[in-house]
């Protein structure tokens, strides 16, 4: 009897620790929450406040009401002397980035397909050099290349053109490499004999049967190649030479009107800031858990 | 070749369209990864901006920004002292970093993977701690920028100013080792839950069972864990470390842009920015310093990269994460 009061009170006694531990574990997980947010929260914030009020009361916890005023002076060719419209488009900025991140993800995700399934399906000679190729030079930094590719593309006269943003995502050997990983997994490569049979030409049998099979891995490799492409700052302004408003893409809209000394109203760079990260915060927000999951699964890209 | 392909009389032969299908790939890889990294070796061997730009000087850049040249004022100790300190800055941001942001991951990828122990809403933390890394970094320097603002109109200068903490607005961005502190914070902020998932995927690869059998055996947590759960991750947990390694040798938008005014922060200068200052803000382009810092960033990605490897290949540990995160 005893003996059993005793097990129960030292089972309770863990019981307890275990509790307090778990709440601690979220109060310091709360906090970090915070932490992450709190930039996010300042900038949407702020974007709807007057430079006035952002400067005489400091931080706010609750919007103003000055979010029209900030944007219509953003977009205003009086303001400032027009330097407003001069530094900072956000049509300009959405379109081009736009542009440049969907034809590449295309690219990027339509070629690998095409490379991980000529490597699976097909038996021939430089197949495995060509995959170890593939995977050698995954790891290898672009900004490392940069220079060379800069002063070729100026010498072969591609600068300030989109042409070398959005074609070289047709090579993107960790794509490749995921895709190869699905397709080992879940892609049955007598499928493609039925096909044959069936009088499928070879190509249309990637087309029609590969492609569809491969939505998940395609999926997954699209939204990181999306964002990375969306969020390159790097090449953009190393290619975009003249760095003209109506090539700008968004981080270029945004490096440039900070950089601007004349641009000072508090309130419209906030906006600025916030209109650029809008659409990525909207598309994280209806694919969080997709997103989530895809970096476990090997899908990093940045 | 045609009596090549009839000896196997039945068999129809499709290696063309693999040779085909794989084509694309390698054109482009050739047009826009391959010959512009020889290019860049070439051009590490030729000259800067008017003076010399184009023409052979061999080994002069490496010897300018290795060694530096005779004389105080020459200008390959110009160079060379710049180059040291914006690789000193590299090593120093990535350092920071990455401690930060090491224990915070390895201390949520234990907790949130461990089966005794269950944190509530779980989802939406990884949720929220992985939403810094989807931001565009450009956006993210110029947010911290006007968080930590010189001025007194700066969000937190007008903070602890309205608290009563200061009585002058501090300057974040002009203070060396504050910035520092800042770059590093953001990057913390901006990778921490990046890394936290790939180190919960290497944990979940560990039989739970293992945990179980430890657990009746009396071990306490921090005996787990570094004798059960850092032996079995090591795999995961070194890849970790050197990718980040290699994206931290690459880093760029937020030390670039972290500053006010159009001066850069010596500060801040980073083997990155060196390679694009060089490049983008002289003209004629000093194309030789740049790809010589390029080369010398390559040559050490590269040994880093055969370390990985080696340790990759002789573990038996899951290893799922496999592709590289670039733009740490």
């Amino acid at each position: 009897m005893a003996n059993e009061n005793a097990r129960s009170m030292r089972e309770r006694e863990y019981e307890r620790k275990i509790k307090a531990q778990a709440i601690i574990r979220f109060i310091v997980c709360v906090i970090i929450t915070i932490i992450c947010l709190f930039p996010l929260f300042i900038i949407f914030i702020n974007a709807t406040r007057s430079s006035n009020d952002i400067i005489l009361q400091g931080v706010s916890f609750l919007p103003g009401d000055y979010l029209l005023n900030n944007i219509g002076t953003l977009s205003d060719p009086e303001a400032a002397f027009g330097s407003y419209v001069m530094t900072y488009n956000v049509w300009y900025g959405y379109m081009n980035s736009l542009i440049i991140a969907v034809s590449s993800t295309v690219l990027s995700v339509f070629f690998s397909g095409l490379t991980a399934y000529g490597l699976t399906v097909y038996d021939f000679k430089m197949k495995k050099i060509a995959t170890t190729f593939i995977l050698a030079v995954m790891m290898v930094p672009t900004q490392v290349v940069s220079t060379g590719f800069l002063e070729f593309m100026i010498r072969i006269k591609l600068y300030d053109n989109y042409i070398p943003l959005i074609l070289p995502a047709i090579a993107a050997p960790s794509v490749v490499f995921f895709i190869l990983q699905y397709m080992k997994a879940s892609f049955p490569v007598e499928i493609v004999e039925a096909a044959r049979i069936d009088g499928c030409g070879e190509f249309m049998t990637f087309i029609r049967i590969a492609i569809p099979m491969l939505k998940p891995a395609f999926a997954v490799q699209a939204i990181f190649a999306f964002v990375a492409s969306w969020n390159n700052y790097y090449n953009p302004s190393m290619l975009l030479l003249s760095n003209k408003l109506e090539q700008r893409t968004m981080p270029m809209m945004v490096a440039s009107i900070l950089g601007n000394d004349k641009c000072v109203d508090y309130g419209v760079r906030y906006v600025a800031v916030a209109l650029s990260i809008l659409p990525i915060i909207v598309i994280y927000l209806c694919l969080s858990k997709f997103i989530v999951k895809g970096v476990a699964l090997g899908a990093v890209k940045g | 070749m045609q009596n090549v392909q009839k000896k196997p009389a039945k068999m129809v032969s499709y290696a063309k369209y693999g040779y085909i299908f794989i084509a694309p790939f390698f054109l482009a890889y050739a047009f826009f990864m391959l010959y512009p990294l020889i290019n860049t070796f070439l051009l590490s061997f030729q000259g800067n901006g008017e003076a010399t730009g184009g023409q052979w000087v061999g080994i002069q850049n490496y010897q300018w920004l290795l060694f530096g040249s005779e004389g105080e004022f020459s200008p390959g100790a110009a160079i060379h002292e710049s180059f040291m300190n914006d690789l000193f800055n590299t090593i120093i941001l990535w350092v920071g970093n990455f401690v930060i942001q090491l224990v915070l991951s390895l201390l949520l990828a234990v907790w949130f993977s461990d089966v005794r122990v269950k944190i509530k809403g779980t989802g939406f933390f990884k949720v929220v701690m992985y939403l810094p890394n989807i931001i565009t970094a450009a956006s993210v320097a110029g947010i911290f920028l006007m968080l930590f603002g010189n001025s007194k109109y700066g969000a937190i200068n007008s903070m602890l100013m309205n608290w009563g903490i200061l009585n002058e607005p501090f300057k974040f961005i002009d203070d060396v080792w504050v910035s520092r502190i800042l770059v590093m914070f953001i990057q913390s902020w901006m990778w921490f839950g990046n890394t936290t998932l790939l180190l919960m995927s290497g944990i979940f690869g560990i039989d739970p069972a293992i945990f179980e059998a430890a657990s009746i055996d009396g071990s306490s947590g921090m005996h787990t864990f570094f004798r059960i759960t850092m032996p079995i991750l090591k795999p995961i947990f070194i890849y970790v470390v050197i990718t980040s390694l290699i994206g931290g040798l690459q880093m760029f938008d937020i030390p670039y842009l972290l500053h006010e005014g159009s001066t850069l922060k010596p500060q801040l200068e980073t083997a990155a920015v060196f390679i694009y200052k060089h490049f983008q803000m002289y003209y004629p382009q000093n194309f030789g310093y740049s790809a010589t810092a390029s080369i010398i960033l390559f040559v050490i990605t590269a040994i880093l990269g055969i370390i990985i490897y080696r340790f990759n290949t002789d573990s038996t540990a899951p290893k799922k994460v496999k592709a590289a995160k670039s733009s740490k």
